[in-house]
């Protein structure tokens, strides 16, 4: 039975479940697990009020292994299921897990749903650029060439963008980070949490069997510090290993460009200051891609709205009255006679 | 304007002729106001005391071209001092608004019918978009036929012409004005209509002055016009209705409320998530003003996010609904499959309408009983229920809540397009009057696991999120029938496929057994049927028993599963006739079951059966006999 006793602070361990992690040895999954793990805990999560929902793909097991409530549901569904529960209990801290194929392929239409009506709920997409769980089939993120068993010549579609895509569809929070990163990604899992709104959360995701490597151009040890820009509230948009490299706006091209603190005039003064409120910026950042740019991480874009599960909630509360409902009252509004 | 509709005197019977009932449709363009002149018509009914059944039949397209048959919008009603099942095979006046409607309804009309014609519409232009090489009311052709042509347009524009308004907006009170002639016909009251059309425009009283004037002016017309030989007004008596409060109610208003009533009885708040389809629309339109009754309504980005809200907020510890029609719950297939799996509560309401595929939008069908019974992958049953009529509904939701909730599983309603459109009158039930649903949610965590069953019903726990030291998963994976854990065992599978399909069958033992509802239990003849078809049924085996003809009626509500005693009454008759609107799904779902000698009676035309179209198939059935 329940004891009525101040809980103890969690730890990451106490939000692990028995069940044994069943992803590929090397997986980008189990660094990403270990992070929310620890974000839970960080932010003092209450167990029984939180709901982890998945679709489905490698990612969609996660809710099996975090010690909360649970929903593993349909293939690319996962927000219209989060939206109801959210709806139905606006107390839930409310997760989804989804992968590119499942939140941006069959999913698409409930995830720019979601982030239209801004539902209070961390959405959390763990892009691998690939189909695993089917046996690597390109995706509708990987790069045109990609070879895979579905197409053996190379892919000859374009690829989506996660980030402009949400941030197409109205998204009021958007942040990126690196699977391995366990540094960085509990403190961009800890502001997801905070946010109110939908909080979307790209994780570079490696998939060490079918797409491994493919993000190495930015995240390998080597190109790291060259090709990632840490983007920071109010700090300049510096990259590089001393930091030297930054960001610059120039308004002939309307576009950004990498320069060298340094080099041909260029000062710090020159380089942008990220402002996270700032949309236009959040869309420059998101479209920066290796070679010729590096990689914008961190929390890209946050400027909170009103949410629909908040919007909803005040709506009850206007219309609802105190007393229990009348159903004969409604029973007998409008035109009634009696036959005696 | 003067007021003379609330000084009515009672009807004066000497020039009546007294008939025991009657059938009248209006048709007339999308645009002309006919489903409203046919609600008016109804209320004003109820009013007279008459028993009544309707039928509004109305084109797909919003705003038809003007002037084309398949423009046409009719409504139909059945009225009289006797019992009325159907809205009635042939009726006994047309109101025809314009030729696309002659042309259209005129088959339907009785030989020696009353028709009412508007002339001012039968011009060449009018008459040559519905197909007319010349015009019918002056060629002869409808000599066997009564009609009375009228030039309504320019009367109705007499009738208003001191009420301001345009040109345009006084051809608008045509409607009013023609309801007004049909209401002296039959001796209907003006003042319920007097009284909704001052609601209707209590910020523009300009135009309800002209709709009055316009009601008031065709009444007077019709009272004082010299009418053609052997036409006059009728009366029609009281009919012997049970004592009680009433009101008129639609299929798809009864079912919003007895869903809400549902949740209510059971505690439980509602969610109900939905995607706009025709037919089934009105309920979420309902539904949605029922916020302060617990409701709270998310019209979804499609029918798969709807069914899967609804689950999502079952799984929250509400009661989840979805609804739409046959195109629309084929898209929420896969997710009525995983509530089937994670056995969770929810509610799925089918308006069925005409298919495949896109079909016959706003014509009625019943072809999805196959679709809800058996319509998914995997052995994946549930429970599926069918509403007979309009006011059937509310306690068919009210049903469909108490075996979600208690067995934790689907329910299915089906109801049809017809239903969810026509209304009847309803002897107002006593809420206080319905047995509350027990709900419990467990919170101790000892030896909990999320599909625990209870023993007698199979049903597993639901253990709602909030809940301290509950916490699970569930998911669509096969899970251990001991642990909940995802199991690919095969023998666990074996077993909890078995324990599905038990669970669901096991519903039968708390359903009520099947009765008859007219003729005896076993015999030579049963009618079975189900959904509504149930008062063409009913009157088809009712005069048969007049005739003579042993022949019973038996009216399924449960179809899946069916009730225990099934098997048994059926064998007790020489001969099972089962009438559907669809090309035999229900009979064939008995012949599979039980091994009978079923025949079927199909009509897939879109329309409702007939009564003469059953009776003639009973009567084939006796002659039929060795």
């Amino acid at each position: 039975m329940n004891v009525d006793t101040q809980p103890e602070k969690l730890t990451p361990k106490d939000f692990a479940t028995d069940q044994e992690v069943r992803w590929c040895p090397g997986c980008g999954d189990y660094a990403i697990l270990k992070s929310v793990q620890k974000t839970l805990a960080d932010v003092g999560a209450v167990p029984e009020n939180t709901v982890f929902v998945s679709g489905i793909g490698c990612a969609a097991r996660f809710p099996y292994y975090v010690e909360t409530y649970g929903m593993h549901t349909i293939h690319g569904r996962a927000p219209a299921f989060a939206t109801g529960l959210k709806l139905a209990n606006p107390d839930l801290d409310v997760w989804i897990v989804s992968g590119d194929g499942d939140s941006l392929s069959i999913g698409g239409n409930h995830l720019f749903h979601l982030l239209r009506r801004n539902v209070d709920v961390q959405f959390l997409l763990f892009n691998n650029e690939i189909y695993g769980l089917t046996k690597g089939q390109y995706s509708p993120t990987s790069h045109i060439g990609t070879q895979s068993p579905s197409t053996p010549w190379g892919s000859i579609d374009n690829p989506a963008s996660a980030a402009q895509f949400a941030l197409g569809a109205g998204a009021r929070f958007v942040a990126r980070s690196v699977d391995t990163d366990q540094k960085h990604m509990p403190a961009i899992l800890t502001r997801a949490y905070e946010h109110r709104g939908t909080s979307f959360v790209e994780i570079f995701q490696n998939c060490k069997v079918y797409n491994d490597g493919v993000f190495d151009a930015f995240t390998a040890r080597e190109t790291a510090a060259n090709m990632q820009v840490m983007a920071e509230h109010g700090k300049p948009l510096t990259f590089g290993a001393e930091n030297q490299k930054g960001l610059r706006f120039n308004p002939g091209t309307f576009k950004l460009e990498a320069v060298t603190i340094g080099e041909t005039g260029v000062t710090e003064a020159d380089v942008l200051v990220h402002d996270e409120t700032n949309k236009s910026l959040a869309l420059m950042l998101v479209a920066m891609e290796p070679p010729t740019m590096p990689v914008a991480l961190g929390v890209l874009y946050c400027s909170p709205a009103g949410t629909y599960d908040q919007g909803i909630a005040e709506l009850v509360s206007k219309k609802k009255s105190d007393d229990k409902p009348d159903f004969n009252k409604l029973l007998r509004s409008g035109h009634t006679w009696t036959v005696s | 304007m003067a007021n003379v509709a609330l000084a009515e005197p009672p009807l004066d019977l000497t020039h009546r002729e007294v008939v025991d009932s009657a059938v009248v449709r209006f048709a007339g363009d999308s645009g002309d106001g006919m489903q409203l002149t046919g609600g008016q018509f109804t209320l004003a009914t109820a009013f007279a005391g008459n028993e009544l059944a309707t039928f509004p039949d109305f084109p797909a397209e919003i705003r038809a071209p003007a002037g084309t048959t398949f423009g046409v919008s009719s409504f139909q009603i059945n009225f009289g001092s006797r019992v009325i099942k159907t809205a009635g095979d042939a009726y006994d006046m047309l109101v025809a608004m314009n030729p696309a409607a002659l042309k259209v309804e005129l088959g339907g009309l009785k030989t020696g019918g009353i028709i009412i014609a508007d002339t001012a519409s039968f011009t060449d232009r009018n008459l040559r978009k519905a197909g007319y090489a010349e015009n019918p009311l002056e060629n002869g052709n409808l000599a066997k036929y009564r009609v009375i042509p009228i030039d309504i347009s320019k009367r109705t524009l007499e009738a208003v012409k001191d009420s301001g308004l345009s040109n345009k907006e006084a051809l608008r009170c045509k409607n009013l004005w023609t309801l007004g002639f049909v209401y002296w016909m039959y001796g209907r009251k003006r003042k319920p209509t007097v009284d909704w059309l001052e609601r209707k425009f209590k910020s523009r009283p300009e135009l309800a002055a002209a709709n009055i004037a316009a009601l008031n002016a065709g009444h007077t017309v019709a009272e004082t016009m010299e009418l053609p030989t052997g036409v006059h007004g009728y009366a029609i008596g009281q009919a012997k209705i049970e004592p009680g409060l009433y009101r008129t109610v639609t299929g798809a208003d009864a079912l919003a409320w007895g869903l809400a009533a549902g949740a209510h009885l059971a505690d439980l708040p509602m969610f109900f998530a939905s995607y706009p389809i025709t037919p089934a629309s009105q309920i979420l339109h309902t539904l949605s003003r029922m916020i302060d009754y617990g409701v709270v309504t998310f019209q979804a980005e499609d029918e798969i996010a709807a069914a899967c809200a609804a689950i999502g907020a079952s799984y929250a510890g509400a009661l989840g609904v979805t609804s739409s029609s046959g195109p629309g719950i084929a898209l929420k297939t896969e997710a009525i499959g995983y509530a089937v799996a994670t056995e969770l509560p929810i509610v799925i309401v089918n308006s069925q309408r005409g298919g495949p595929s896109t079909g016959l939008p706003t014509k009625t069908e019943q072809s999805d009983l196959f679709q809800a019974v058996w319509g998914r992958n995997g052995d994946c049953p549930l429970v599926v229920l069918a509403a007979r009529s309009p006011s059937d509904c509310f306690d068919v939701a009210i049903e469909a809540v108490r075996i979600a909730v208690k067995y934790m599983t689907p329910v299915f309603i089906l109801t049809d397009g017809y239903i969810g459109n026509a209304a009847e009158p309803w002897n107002i039930p006593d809420i206080g009057g319905f047995d509350k649903i027990p709900v419990t949610f467990p919170t101790d965590p000892e030896g909990f696991h999320p599909f625990l069953r209870d023993p007698e019903t199979l049903a597993r726990a639901w253990a709602k999120p909030g809940t301290p030291g509950l916490m699970h998963r569930i998911g669509g994976l096969e899970r251990d029938y001991d642990t909940s854990h995802i199991s690919y065992d095969p023998d666990n599978h074996q077993r909890m496929t078995y324990v599905r399909r038990d669970k669901i069958l096991g519903v039968a033992k708390d359903i009520p057994e099947q009765g008859v509802e007219l003729g005896r239990e076993g015999g030579t003849v049963a009618v079975v049927g189900w959904g509504s078809t149930y008062g063409a049924i009913n009157r088809a085996v009712s005069n048969m028993l007049d005739q003579g003809l042993d022949v019973s009626h038996i009216h399924l509500r449960h179809i899946w599963p069916m009730p225990s005693n099934l098997r048994q009454l059926l064998n007790a008759y020489e001969f099972v006739l089962v009438p559907e609107m669809n090309a035999g799904q229900l009979v064939a779902l008995l012949r599979s079951e039980y091994l009978i000698v079923a025949k079927d009676l199909t009509k897939i035309s879109g329309k409702p059966f007939k009564i003469s179209e059953i009776e003639d198939a009973i009567r084939h059935l006796f002659g039929d006999r060795p």
